[in-house]
């Protein structure tokens, strides 16, 4: 048995992977990964997620965090389990025109070079958007945007935002 | 249903306590990890519960309520013992058919397909395998005879990392198909919380940790701040470890209630199932122990047998 599990992989766009040292609980890795997957298109309505199977196969994993997994998605309106033929997306996530993300990236970019210009480091820019994104969602009145639903038991941090 | 079951089971070797006093209520369908130091006593517990070793004191039941080694529990559980004991001397697949002979269960094309799908030869001497196929090899016949519990004495310390991720692979794999309860010992503890849902810690021969992963990890926090304000109220926090730092003060903390907010001023972080662990095992008086009244029932239950 080799740890290259592609062929087992066909029938879904996407394949797991898993950061040991990322302080996210590998639930929380999972249900990111197809979020990302969606936003950047590899995912559409339709498509088959890994099975269990497949996924635990793959990343040497406990099965039930891969059902977590798919039921923090269903949670999150993005999944849907249709027995017997596995896990479905059935949603998608707001994505923003190619237009509207360059101007941002450009505002950002700017916002970057004035830092930078201030003296502070990489880390310090990251841990000042940080705080100002947790600060931004918390007067809103909300942890996490795009969010449906209830969040499950382990509900995260917005610090753990990837 | 509870896989394994004990009510203060002790253990002496001679004039050395192996385990003192360890009452646990293993509930199925988990995948339990049997964690701490070489001596802890994890061994001697999963031998007790293979029916191998009988306690010196205490009850110990398997699979709800059944004796160790009796002829129902045997059939029901599948023991692979450390560094997966074989003969050596035999081909693989009369291997197979040793252990087809020993056991009154037996699903022979589950067997054959497993070693197939592995590209493990039946005609390979055991011998003559890599560390990895002999301990896949006796998985696969742990798994043939298809049982409700599989006990699984240190299975892959002796393993490669490649060979390790495979072998967790094919385990997982078959937790998925079967939904059989896994109980592993190791030493251990990174990649615990990928594969474990259910932990318990043993510590010279006691004790010291028993629960479900999720509510582990919910109840334990690592909180960071200034030395010298270390004022926090007993009845919501209980610290585990302390690490000084000359101006930092890092603290392993059980919280009475999950995911409790850290005090003020104080940086709160989620623990990992390691940090966890380790800070149980740096300080061997701390516990986080469910059910308070197991003893009691446990007692009551006996009195009834």
């Amino acid at each position: 048995m080799s740890i290259d599990k592609g062929s087992n992989e066909v029938g879904s766009p996407i394949g797991f992977r898993l950061e040991a040292d990322s302080g996210v609980p590998t639930y929380l890795q999972l249900v990111q990964q197809v979020e990302q997957a969606l936003r950047l298109g590899y995912l559409g309505e339709g498509d088959r997620l890994p099975t269990v199977k497949e996924a635990v196969q793959s990343l040497a994993i406990n099965p039930n965090t891969v059902l977590k997994a798919y039921r923090e998605l269903e949670h999150r309106g993005l999944a849907a389990g249709r027995p017997g033929q596995g896990t479905f997306i059935c949603g998608t996530l707001r994505r923003v025109g190619v237009a509207e993300q360059a101007a941002l990236r450009g505002s950002l970019l700017g916002w970057l070079t004035e830092a930078d210009a201030a003296g502070l480091d990489p880390d310090g820019m990251a841990a000042l958007f940080t705080a100002a994104l947790r600060d931004f969602l918390d007067s809103r009145g909300e942890r996490r945007p795009g969010r449906r639903g209830n969040a499950g038991r382990g509900g995260r941090r917005v610090g753990e935002v990837a | 249903m509870n896989a394994i079951e004990s009510c203060l089971v002790s253990k002496r070797y001679f004039r050395t306590w192996a385990l003192r006093d360890c009452s646990l209520a293993i509930p199925a369908g988990h995948v339990v990890a049997l964690v701490g130091p070489n001596g802890a006593g994890k061994t001697t517990l999963l031998n007790m519960a293979a029916g191998l070793l009988a306690p010196t004191a205490g009850r110990l039941t398997v699979l709800g309520g059944q004796r160790p080694g009796s002829d129902s529990a045997r059939a029901c559980i599948g023991f692979v013992a450390q560094d997966a004991p074989l003969y050596r001397h035999l081909p693989v697949g009369d291997m197979l058919q040793v252990a087809r002979n020993l056991n009154v269960t037996w699903d022979n094309k589950r067997a054959l397909d497993r070693l197939a799908g592995l590209s493990i030869p039946l005609d390979r001497k055991v011998g003559a395998l890599s560390g990895g196929q002999r301990a896949q090899l006796a998985l696969t016949i742990a798994l043939a005879k298809r049982p409700a519990l599989l006990i699984l004495d240190e299975p892959v310390a002796s393993l490669d990392p490649l060979a390790r991720h495979d072998f967790l692979a094919s385990l997982m794999t078959a937790v998925a198909e079967d939904g059989l309860t896994v109980v592993f010992s190791s030493h251990i503890v990174t990649e615990l919380e990928r594969i474990a849902d259910y932990l318990v810690v043993l510590n010279q021969g006691r004790l010291q940790v028993a629960g479900a992963v999720d509510d582990l990890l919910a109840r334990h926090r690592i909180f960071t701040g200034h030395s010298g304000e270390l004022l926090l109220d007993s009845n919501r926090y209980d610290v585990v470890q302390a690490m000084q730092a000359g101006a930092q003060t890092r603290l392993l903390v059980k919280t009475a209630a999950p995911a409790e907010p850290a005090p003020a001023g104080w940086l709160g972080q989620r623990a990992s199932l390691e940090e966890l662990v380790l800070g149980y095992l740096r300080d061997p008086a701390a516990s986080a122990l469910p059910a308070p009244d197991l003893a009691a029932a446990a007692r009551s239950s006996r009195q009834t047998a």
